[in-house]
């Protein structure tokens, strides 16, 4: 295949490609050495689906604080990407760095244990249980061998307070019995107690009203306000363009573009969903937004590597606080 | 503290899901069906008393009732936790007849009539009856058999192995002390020991089952098992726990039948599982999991228990019995899921072919929202 990945100068640590070597950092002058580590990054990830490559070589990294949107259209690897990053599956390819530092997330556990939580809209709550009940399952707290149903309670009413979560009317009521909107913000407040640094939303507003999309789209900013990371899947490109810092799209496998929500529209971002290239984006040097990936470009074209590729980087790096 | 205890909402945006009441804690519901289920056991005892007061209202037939009832309570608490997980355990009165089997060769070899030999007898009993709930915990959660196949496999199993070692003869090796304190002797006045015990064994279940960890996932996991997995639970291990402690539970319960019948009751327990499951889903413990209480689950098995003593006492022929219990189960699933469906929104109704896919197909239970 292709390795168009060794172009991709778009962000800063994966200047080197897959082997990020000396002389990939000192092309990077523009990157400050003493920065923090992106809070995830992803190095040439790959995975496969027996003979179907569901991601190639994704170069991403995750900063800390900021909304990224993951968008693509249907089949373009969002869902393998997320599940790679929350631990369900492992990639083929690649690895995973965590602040920097190698990660093996070999299963939803240690992805959780690390930091990362994946809110899903109908897989991660158990209907039957109460709100409580959901947001403290696995981690329970315990007094004389019983439940400590009171310090429990009180816990999650303050984390629901503080995400401004007001539209829940017992804390004690089944989950089942909630709305879309609120399951999800029961989801993110049981991601937020558990010392989440990075949430996952897999679709988060799909199949909810305009008001219900709103209270999530209000707890996404809620989120990265307290400092936690977001990496949010989305169709609807209306809430990307609202709650997203960057964007991540995704096409046939690869990583098309990754860029400061400022520097795309809607459609820009369409169509690089739909071709994987945008003339508009990769016609602009010394942009941070930049086609990595170009399915009719031969094998790692160094054009797109090229002085204006590391002019990015530091562009990019300034982006992340 | 622990009641209705609300988030302040000044603003209200969204309409609130509209039911009957402020719905409370998951327990709430399990209580209400079990106070519903209580009301049927009173209006039952009600009639029969009217009709027959100087013979059904006597200490004499309350204590014969709660006797008959004690082994059956046992089975059912471990039955109500895997009917939470979703599961069913088929192979309860087989663990039974097994563990009896073995516990009463152990105990014959032994040769005494004391309690060392009937205290030994006992942990033999609940060593059979662990060994099977093993077996049908590893094969239901790491070999992904249906529990509907494993445990109607182990039903055949046990039963068959209890036959070949006996050769089909009912064994009679039970120490004296036994029978006569455990099986027929009473704590104090006319408080049958048998029922004592089995209230003991219903206390710690129903601690377990609503005010530990354990018993919070096994509600969880009955729910909906990926999101326990995605929240760090290792649910397969906890399913091995289910079922390995209803087999304890069989195998104790073998140990109090001995006592009870003096005899091992090979060909006296085919239809044991079958009333267990009936008392446990007349009790409000839903079939698809995630539901139930352990309370339930005893009134449950007291009402055929009660049905029974009452149309002997009535002059009516005790055949009727199967057709109320029929009746009843029927009727108690059919109003579970009336509510169900109007409590919990998009729940949907479940139907009783889902029921059989859900066992055959091996999930637990799994509703697919979307």
């Amino acid at each position: 295949m292709t390795t168009p990945s060794a172009a991709d100068g778009a962000r800063p640590a994966s200047s080197g490609g897959r082997a990020p070597s000396p002389a990939a950092t000192t092309t990077n002058p523009a990157g400050r050495p003493a920065q923090e580590p992106p809070l995830l990054e992803l190095r040439g990830v790959g995975k496969n689906f027996g003979p179907v490559r569901a991601l190639s070589d994704i170069d991403l990294t995750i900063p800390v604080g900021q909304v990224t949107a993951l968008v693509g259209d249907n089949g373009a690897g969002k869902s393998t990407l997320i599940k790679t990053v929350s631990g369900i599956w492992q990639p083929d390819h690649g690895e995973i760095l965590w602040r920097g530092r190698p990660v093996h997330l070999h299963s939803p556990k240690a992805a959780t244990d690390l930091g990362i939580a994946t809110v899903y809209q109908d897989l991660a709550l158990c209907d039957n249980l109460d709100i409580v009940q959901n947001m403290f399952l696995g981690r329970e707290e315990m007094k004389y061998f019983q439940l400590d149903e009171i310090s429990m309670e009180l816990a999650a009413k303050q984390t629901l307070a503080d995400l401004s979560v007001v539209t829940v009317r017992s804390i004690r009521q089944p989950v089942g019995s909630l709305s879309g909107g609120q399951r999800q913000a029961v989801a993110v407040a049981k991601a937020v107690m558990q010392q989440a640094q990075l949430v996952i939303m897999d679709e988060p507003t799909a199949a909810l009203g305009v008001t219900q999309t709103r209270v999530v789209l209000e707890l996404i900013d809620q989120l990265s306000s307290r400092g936690i990371a977001v990496l949010v899947i989305s169709h609807n490109l209306n809430d990307v363009v609202n709650v997203a810092d960057r964007v991540a799209v995704l096409y046939l496998g690869r990583l098309a573009a990754v860029a400061p929500i400022k520097d795309l529209d809607t459609g820009t971002i369409v169509e690089l969903m739909t071709t994987g290239r945008s003339s508009r984006v990769a016609a602009t040097p010394g942009e941070p937004a930049h086609a990595t990936s170009q399915p009719g470009a031969g094998p790692g074209t160094p054009t797109a590597g090229g002085t204006p590729g590391n002019g990015t980087v530091g562009h990019h790096t300034g982006e992340a606080p | 503290m622990t009641g209705q205890t609300t988030v302040p909402s000044p603003v209200p945006t969204e309409e609130a899901p509209s039911d009957e009441s402020p719905t409370g804690r998951l327990a709430r519901l399990a209580r209400l069906q079990a106070l519903q289920i209580i009301i049927v056991l009173a209006v039952i005892v009600v009639i029969f008393a009217f009709l027959k007061p100087s013979s059904f209202l006597t200490v004499f037939n309350i204590r014969g009732i709660v006797q008959n009832t004690a082994i059956l309570a046992v089975l059912a608490v471990g039955m109500t936790f895997v009917i939470i997980t979703g599961g069913i355990d088929l192979s309860v009165g087989s663990v039974l007849v097994f563990s009896g089997v073995v516990a009463d060769k152990a105990m014959g070899a032994m040769g005494g009539q004391g309690w060392g030999v009937a205290i030994v007898g006992a942990l033999v009993a609940i060593g059979c009856g662990l060994g099977w709930g093993l077996v049908n915990g590893f094969l239901v959660a790491r070999a992904k058999v249906p529990p509907l196949i494993v445990t109607l496999g182990t039903l055949g199993m046990a039963l068959g192995l209890a036959e070949v070692i006996t050769g089909g003869v009912d064994l009679r090796n039970v120490p004296t002390v036994m029978v006569n304190s455990v099986g027929f002797g009473n704590i104090v006045w006319q408080v049958p020991t048998l029922a004592v015990i089995a209230a003991v064994v219903v206390v710690i279940g129903i601690v377990i089952l609503h005010r530990t960890r354990f018993g919070l996932h096994t509600f969880a996991i009955g729910s909906n098992p990926e999101a326990g997995r995605r929240s760090g639970l290792n649910v397969n291990g906890h399913l091995i726990m289910i079922y390995a402690l209803s087999g304890l539970l069989a195998g104790f319960a073998g140990w109090l039948n001995l006592a009870f019948f003096q005899s091992t009751t090979i060909g006296g327990q085919s239809s044991t599982n079958l009333s267990v499951i009936a008392g446990v889903v007349i009790g409000g413990t839903s079939l698809f999991g995630g539901y139930g209480s352990i309370l339930g689950s005893i009134i449950g098995v007291f009402i055929p228990a009660t049905l029974q003593n009452g149309f002997v006492i009535i002059g009516v022929q005790p055949f009727w019995q199967q057709v109320v219990v029929g009746t009843v189960l029927i009727a108690a699933v059919y109003v579970d899921q009336q509510r169900r469906s109007a409590a919990l929104r998009g729940g949907g109704k479940r139907k009783m072919g889902d029921l059989l896919s859900h066992w055959v197909s091996g999930r637990q239970a799994v509703p697919a929202r979307e």
